[in-house]
């Protein structure tokens, strides 16, 4: 039992980030229909500027590691969401109108720019990160084993959602908000109305990667290491999160990233741990088999 | 022009305006990932600043903007764009002499090895023979996987990012079929082909409900799976450290060999040179690279040809007209992987040696930017770009003269995937409907009339 709650607590964890993630694949899909296939990297990037911010900030001999870890995420997500409208201004918009596999060649691209770029601009190896935050709880003592509630884990859990409620209060009751559900429905008809879509769309975008940076500095703190590679793993988790809980919802998105990290977790604490990806992955196909359109995703009305 | 000239300063002012922004976003993309690089150090990691590494960079994107926003962009000094289209052979290639263009690279391709070897071995000139064939083999089985790829994706229109399982699994199974029994080539490679074919229908089953990027999601977690089972299967595949010792194909029989029984070289009463082996691979590719290419043609003419590309263009209309899409799936995701599978086949016995590494999603993305790039549909496109693709980037090995201007720290290679990233985006953004963008209908009521690229509605699956 004791064993089942640790790993039930390391799981949500986990989805948690996978979920922060992959609420940027699920806003881009339901604007504009494509795979943001660079936005695992976009994570990574994140990772990678938090890191640097970090250090930066404590070679500064600011210690204070509370009001550092909130420069850190101030910095990280306005630099990231930088390299989210960048992506987005050179390989998506003008490709807007073309055929859809165009952009996700573009995307692909994308993915591989920024991770040769990170690779070569801070080198392959592992960056590793002393523990930042440590201690924790004992939640109780079970002959011997005991469940434990780290700080990080609790950090990371408050963080998403209290993240989660300022983006839906964002989407549901802002004009902003109003003008991305509205090119959600109709692209066209929301530019008959007044709303500036490409604006619209680079928004959509922005956000995506300021939760992509929080992602990436929570991962950063959680596992304490990051390389150049980590973009793609996370990216094809979340963007399986986001399938799973029906593309182009949010609280699907969220919903998926918490079933996938739990999925992940318990198969490699009661199975084996090569095979956790596998267990994701064949889950997503199962799912799929039986709600094609995803756990909460609305199913899409098919004509001629 | 449809706007108004512009008085002189203006323009000056607005570009100037314009570079500055592109600057200071480049600035703020830049300032930490390239200003600082981490170090590691005895007490954790330290920072290494590099402001100079910085400034080039902010620099080269201000005077690169200032310079397109003052004489390409918008002005009346407008540098005139060179008359010749950068692809000019390839419309007359593509139109109503397509044949005979299609023809004529055939034969070309046919001649190439044994007029190089010939030449090289006649007049001493010391051609990088062994290279250039090693490499046209590379490029040619990009291009038969693009052909396999290519009718799944650009034939039936459903996007397979996992096509890479289809590889790997004609790889390990002739590579396995000889190791455990001993089977030559020429055995495995229609059973490899077979097997693939398979796993194409085992895949295409679950997925037969799903449209569009779900398909995508599944195929590309499908080619996951298969290389995390190869790579974890430890006790058939060998896991990470894979499978070595691969037989070569032999000519009906014959091996290339230099001694021992009778060989190539013995048989035929030539002198034994291990370039026999390479020029014989060539064509063994070369081959199938062909039979390929026919045989995609051959079926877009037949029932299930055109079933597949009426499923492409609507699905549902396809439906309601009595087509059972059920099975114009199944056969599809078959037939591609088939085409995969033999392609696995020969890249085991030309590499002689294989482990998952060589089957991560990279080589999808490769082989479907392939596809995508050289324009769907279009057969003579799919070579184009796997000639600039696969040839461009191999070429980028050979950089090392680059070592005299940046120093010797500077390793080329560190930057190959970083270009080959590049030029995808670009090639993409320069054309996007591919690099041709016209193929020839399928089907014709009066006359052949080449049918426009964005007419061609490919992965709307």
């Amino acid at each position: 039992m004791a064993y089942f709650l640790q790993q039930l607590v390391n799981g949500i964890a986990l989805g948690s980030i996978y979920g922060l993630i992959a609420i940027g694949y699920t806003m881009v899909y339901g604007i504009i229909g494509m795979i943001n296939f660079a936005h695992g990297d976009i994570f990574m990037v994140g990772a990678f500027i938090a890191l640097i911010a970090f250090l930066l900030i404590m070679s500064l001999g600011l210690t204070l590691v509370p009001l550092a870890l909130v420069l850190v995420l101030i910095i990280a997500m306005l630099l990231t969401a930088m390299w989210g409208w960048t992506v987005e201004r050179i390989a998506y918009r003008p490709l807007r109108e073309s055929f859809r596999l165009a952009p996700l060649i573009t995307a692909i691209g994308m993915s591989i720019i920024l991770q040769n770029f990170i690779q070569v601009a801070q080198g392959a190896r592992v960056k590793p990160l002393q523990p930042v935050i440590t201690g924790g709880y004992q939640i109780f003592d079970e002959g011997g084993f005991a469940v434990n509630l780290s700080n990080i884990q609790i950090l990371i859990v408050v963080t998403t959602v209290a993240l989660m409620g300022v983006f839906w209060l964002v989407i549901t009751r802002t004009a902003l908000g109003r003008a991305q559900r509205a090119c959600e429905q109709d692209r066209l008809m929301a530019a008959l109305s007044g709303v500036n879509v490409d604006r619209t769309i680079s928004a959509t975008f922005v956000m995506g990667a300021a939760l992509a940076a929080v992602a990436g500095l929570l991962y950063l703190l959680y596992y304490g290491v990051i390389d150049f590679f980590i973009g793609f793993v996370a990216g094809i988790k979340a963007f399986t999160a986001a399938v799973f809980g029906g593309i182009g919802s949010l609280p699907g998105a969220m919903l998926g990233g918490l079933v996938i990290g739990l999925i992940e977790t318990f198969w490699s604490a009661y199975f084996s741990i090569e095979y956790k990806d596998v267990a994701a992955f064949s889950m997503l196909a199962i799912v799929l088999i039986f709600f094609p359109t995803g756990l909460l995703g609305r199913p899409e009305t098919e004509k001629v | 022009m449809s706007e108004p000239v512009k008085s002189l300063s203006l323009r000056l002012q607005a570009a100037l305006a314009d570079a500055l922004l592109a600057a200071y976003v480049t600035f703020a993309l830049f300032c930490l990932t390239l200003g600082f690089r981490t170090v590691d150090s005895a007490g954790g990691l330290t920072l290494k600043a590099r402001p100079m590494l910085l400034a080039i960079a902010v620099g080269i994107v201000f005077v690169g903007r200032l310079l397109l926003n003052l004489f390409w962009w918008n002005g009346n000094w407008k540098v005139p764009r060179p008359a010749w289209r950068p692809v000019w052979p390839i419309p007359a290639v593509t139109r109503y002499g397509s044949e005979n263009g299609a023809m004529l690279l055939v034969i070309a391709a046919a001649l190439f090895p044994i007029l190089a070897f010939a030449l090289d071995k006649t007049l001493h000139l010391g051609l990088p023979l062994r290279y250039l064939l090693d490499l046209s083999i590379l490029v040619l089985t990009y291009v038969m996987l693009g052909f396999g790829l290519n009718i799944v994706v650009g034939l039936a229109g459903l996007l397979d990012l996992g096509y890479v399982a289809f590889y790997a699994v004609g790889a390990y199974t002739f590579a396995l079929l000889a190791a455990h029994f001993g089977f030559g080539f020429w055995m495995c490679l229609p059973l490899a082909g077979l097997l693939a074919a398979l796993w194409g229908v085992i895949l295409g089953f679950p997925v037969l409900r799903l449209r569009g990027d779900y398909l995508a999601i599944v195929t590309l977690a499908f080619g996951e799976i298969v290389r995390i089972v190869l790579l974890n299967w430890t006790h058939v595949t060998n896991g990470p450290n894979g499978i070595s010792n691969i037989p070569k194909p032999t000519f009906f029989g014959l091996p290339f060999k230099a001694t021992g029984g009778e060989t190539f070289a013995s048989f035929f009463g030539l002198r034994y040179d291990p370039l026999h082996s390479i020029i014989f691979l060539y064509y063994v590719i070369l081959g199938l690279a062909l039979l390929t290419s026919l045989f995609t043609l051959r079926l877009r003419r037949l029932p299930i040809g055109r079933a597949w590309e009426a499923m492409r263009e609507d699905e549902i209309a396809c439906r309601s007209l009595g087509i059972n899409t059920t099975v114009a799936k199944l056969t599809a995701f078959a037939t591609g992987a088939m085409f995969g599978g033999f392609a696995g086949s020969f890249f085991a016995t030309r590499q002689g040696f294989i482990s998952p590494e060589s089957f991560s999603f990279i080589e999808s993305a490769i082989i479907l930017a392939i596809v995508v790039l050289g324009g769907m549909g279009s057969q003579i496109g799919v070579v184009l770009a796997a000639i600039v693709m696969i040839g461009g980037f191999e070429l980028l090995r050979n950089m090392e003269w680059l070592q005299l201007i940046f120093g010797q720290d500077f390793d080329p290679s560190l930057y190959r995937m970083l270009l080959f990233g590049i030029a995808m985006v670009g090639i993409m953004l320069w054309r996007p409907h591919g690099i041709i963008a016209s193929r020839e209908p399928s089907i014709v009521l009066k006359e052949r009339r080449a049918v426009g690229g964005r007419l061609v509605k490919e992965g709307r699956a």
